[in-house]
């Protein structure tokens, strides 16, 4: 079955929500507009102003509110426009969400699911297109995920509920739109592993999110050249899932890392580094990166375009660790 | 223009990896300058030049593996200008740039090799000159026992991959060794008497050295037996006058200034060679030729393994005393792997002194191109007949001769060993330096 990325998402939200009395969704313009990315849309009428609330532009006291009401027993889904809007709120899940467990000595835990979007690609400028996860990638407590298939954005919802602590979820904001084919697997969906969406032997494109999709379609690319490039899709943020990612390296010996964040300071590097003190000796090439320009995201669409990290960009990084550029 | 080529640092050198440079353009270099330190399958040796004149160019980079005899430094001689850099080989890695009367300010010389500076995605390399393999091929080619330095690199800017070790493997796998192949010969891809991987700049792990050097011992001795039709003398020495003598000489010295039995064999050997100059030298080309000094290379077994033979120059005209600290200087270094180039290839004849670790008799092995070996063992008491008839106990030597039948015969050998044992009995004649001794 075809749906869309939003579809998806919507389903998991509704099942949620349809299933468990205690799960409640909180964000701007989540009720009334229906989501900024429609995703609850028709949700207000369905389950009421109690359950479906908008939340004033206050993202440190809606996503406080939430966490509150997590350690009250509630099961709340928290929608922040934009990770760009989160920075409000990072101290309430950095200080208290993610710590709680930690500083009440286990008497405590926070079950709070905070969503937001993420990423560049709709020309919505420097503060609404940044790509912020390796912010929250850096938190231990938290558990941080990248749903870049239907298949994830319809079951990692249940699972994050379904996890006692802190569960952050980033949504690309390019990928609501997109199709895909809901696979019976979607149901499997954890919080633990990284997947390979395309196996090859030559290199090893590692990605998450939207960047997922630029490696798949580099991936095509280089098929055409002869060069078969494994994709991984991370999925999980944190805790990276290290077994998958070395595994996957040691197949191919050469990887690249396609993050729409900036590089320094990026979850690539992080992940180069794991790979350099996990697999040092299996590479054949050092591993390579392809991330945003360090600028903060222009408007303008063939500027903005530029600064993300496109297949071309890929492909070409691969063509050098391949001595074929 | 003078050139300097990589000197042979022992018999069975094929070739050497530059180390590090100890001079650099403009310097004003004499005989016996420490040049560059070369590792060769034996130790890190400091190459000494044998010319005069300023350093115009150094032709290889720290890490270059090349063969003996290739040019390593372009000398100018006095009042000689810089040569234009057109009459330079191409081949040459130095800067294309290369000024006449270059000013002697050489830092900033780096390699040109480099590629230009890539793309974000693969780094430069350090301008060191390692060989470039990826880890992944060096994990391979270290499990393989592949020499990094016979793959050819398809990689970016000609890094060696997985798939190039690979493929150097399944070549060796198909054209196998010729069964009781020499030593020296290399068949392709295999890690011989190179230590560690050529065009690396480091000296080889003591691992590798432990294995070049066996390898590198199996080449000369194999070589020695092969070519060298050798013929063996021994001779019993009494020791009792000299063991009596030399405590003598070293009561009251403090220990540091004690002279030990070594030297006064050593000694011995020395002063006894210049009555037989034919146990001097060197065999090569189908002659003998006579070394024109006394140096004598001492056996010096090294902890980790294998055995070393560095030259101790004009020992004759040594005193005892200053033999003993040279030779005690020599053994440290020995064991430090910190010798210079001359004390690897001046050594006219050798002498191994195994009496330490308890045996009678020696019977050497001859290191090529030397023509004759003396080999001491034990100090023991033994039972001698004496002069009147009447048996004594006392200590002996066995001192023995490996000689190059093609250099000298038995004849002469056999006085050889009559003069060295009549130098012993008379220590008197071994002390002090000065050459009207013997004569």
């Amino acid at each position: 079955m075809k749906i869309t990325y939003r579809e998806a998402l919507r389903q998991a939200m509704h099942e949620a929500l349809a299933a468990d009395s205690r799960v409640f969704l909180m964000g701007e313009d989540v009720g009334k507009y229906g989501g900024s990315y429609a995703v609850s849309k028709g949700f207000l009428a369905e389950f009421g102003p109690e359950r479906i609330r908008d939340a004033p532009l206050s993202e440190l006291g809606f996503v406080g509110t939430a966490i509150g009401a997590a350690l009250g027993g509630m099961r709340p889904i928290v929608e922040i426009m934009t990770v760009n809007f989160s920075l409000l709120a990072l101290d309430q899940i950095v200080n208290t969400a993610a710590v709680y467990r930690h500083m009440s000595g286990g008497q405590f835990s926070v079950p709070v699911v905070v969503r937001m979007a993420t990423g560049g690609g709709r020309q919505l400028a420097a503060q609404h297109s940044h790509s912020l996860e390796n912010w929250y990638a850096h938190v231990p407590g938290i558990t941080v995920l990248a749903p870049a298939t239907v298949d994830d954005a319809r079951g990692m919802l249940r699972a994050a509920l379904a996890d006692p602590d802190p569960v952050v979820i980033f949504e690309h904001a390019m990928l609501y739109p997109m199709e895909g084919e809901l696979s019976p697997d979607w149901e499997k969906a954890d919080l633990r592993t990284a997947k390979i969406l395309r196996a090859g032997r030559d290199v090893t494109l590692i990605a998450y999110g939207g960047t997922v999709w630029k490696a798949q379609e580099a991936a095509r690319q280089l098929a055409a050249e002869g060069i078969e490039a494994e994709v991984l899709d991370l999925r999980v943020l944190r805790p990276l899932d290290d077994a998958t990612i070395m595994a996957s390296v040691g197949r191919t010996r050469r990887a690249v890392i396609v993050d729409e964040g900036w590089r320094t300071g990026s979850l690539a590097g992080e992940i180069m580094a794991r790979i350099m003190e996990q697999a040092f000796y299996e590479l054949d090439a050092p591993v390579a990166r392809v991330c945003s320009a360090e600028v903060p995201i222009p408007y303008a669409k063939h500027m903005e375009g530029a600064a993300l990290p496109q297949a071309p960009a890929v492909v070409a990084a691969v063509r050098q660790l391949l001595a074929k550029a | 223009m003078i050139e300097f080529r990589l000197p042979s640092l022992g018999a069975e050198m094929e070739d050497g990896t530059l180390l590090e440079w100890c001079v650099k353009p403009g310097d004003r270099v004499k005989k016996g300058d420490v040049v560059a330190v070369v590792d060769t399958s034996k130790s890190a040796i400091d190459v000494e030049i044998w010319q005069e004149g300023t350093v115009d160019e150094l032709v290889l980079k720290p890490g270059d593996k090349v063969p003996v005899g290739t040019v390593m430094i372009r000398l100018r001689e006095a009042g000689e200008a810089g040569a234009p850099a057109a009459t330079k080989p191409a081949a040459a890695p130095t800067p294309a740039a290369t000024a006449p009367a270059r000013p002697a300010v050489a830092a900033a010389r780096t390699p040109t090799a480099a590629p230009p500076a890539p793309e974000a995605v693969i780094p430069v390399a350090s301008a060191g000159g390692r060989q470039r393999a990826s880890p992944s091929a060096r994990a391979l080619a270290h499990e393989l026992d592949i020499d990094l330095a016979t793959v050819a690199g398809t990689g970016p800017h000609g890094v060696i991959t997985r798939e190039d070790v690979e493929k150097v493997a399944a070549a060796r796998k198909a054209t196998t060794a010729a069964p009781g192949s020499m030593a020296t010969t290399k068949p392709d891809g295999v890690k011989s008497s190179g230590p560690g991987s050529a065009g690396q700049a480091r000296a080889a792990t003591p691992v590798e050295r432990s294995l070049s050097m066996r390898s590198a011992i199996a080449a000369a001795m194999a070589r020695s037996k092969r070519e060298i039709p050798h013929y063996y003398l021994a001779t019993e020495v009494p020791m009792q006058r000299i063991t009596r003598w030399l405590a003598a000489r070293n009561a009251g010295k403090p220990i540091t200034e004690r002279v030990l039995m070594a030297a006064p064999l050593i000694k011995a050997v020395a002063l006894a060679l210049r009555k037989f100059p034919e146990l001097n030298g060197y065999y090569q080309n189908g002659g003998f030729v006579a070394g024109e000094g006394i140096h004598i290379g001492v056996a010096i077994s090294l902890r980790q393994g294998g055995l070393i033979a560095p030259a101790i120059r004009d020992v004759a005209d040594t005193d005892l005393d200053e033999l003993m600290r040279r030779l005690a200087n020599l053994v440290s270094r020995a064991r430090a792997l910190s010798l210079r180039s001359s004390e690897m290839t001046d050594a006219t004849i050798t002498v191994t002194n195994l009496g330490d670790q308890g045996v009678e008799l020696v019977q050497g092995v001859i290191y090529p191109p030397q023509v004759a070996l003396v080999g001491f063992g034990k100090v023991t008491d033994r039972v001698r007949a004496v002069d009147d008839g009447a048996i004594a106990v006392m200590p002996a030597v066995t001192v023995s001769l490996a000689a190059d039948h093609r250099a000298s015969d038995g004849h002469r050998g056999a006085l050889f060993l009559a003069e060295i044992a009549r130098l012993l009995q008379s220590p008197e004649s071994l002390d002090g330096a000065a050459d009207t001794i013997v004569k």
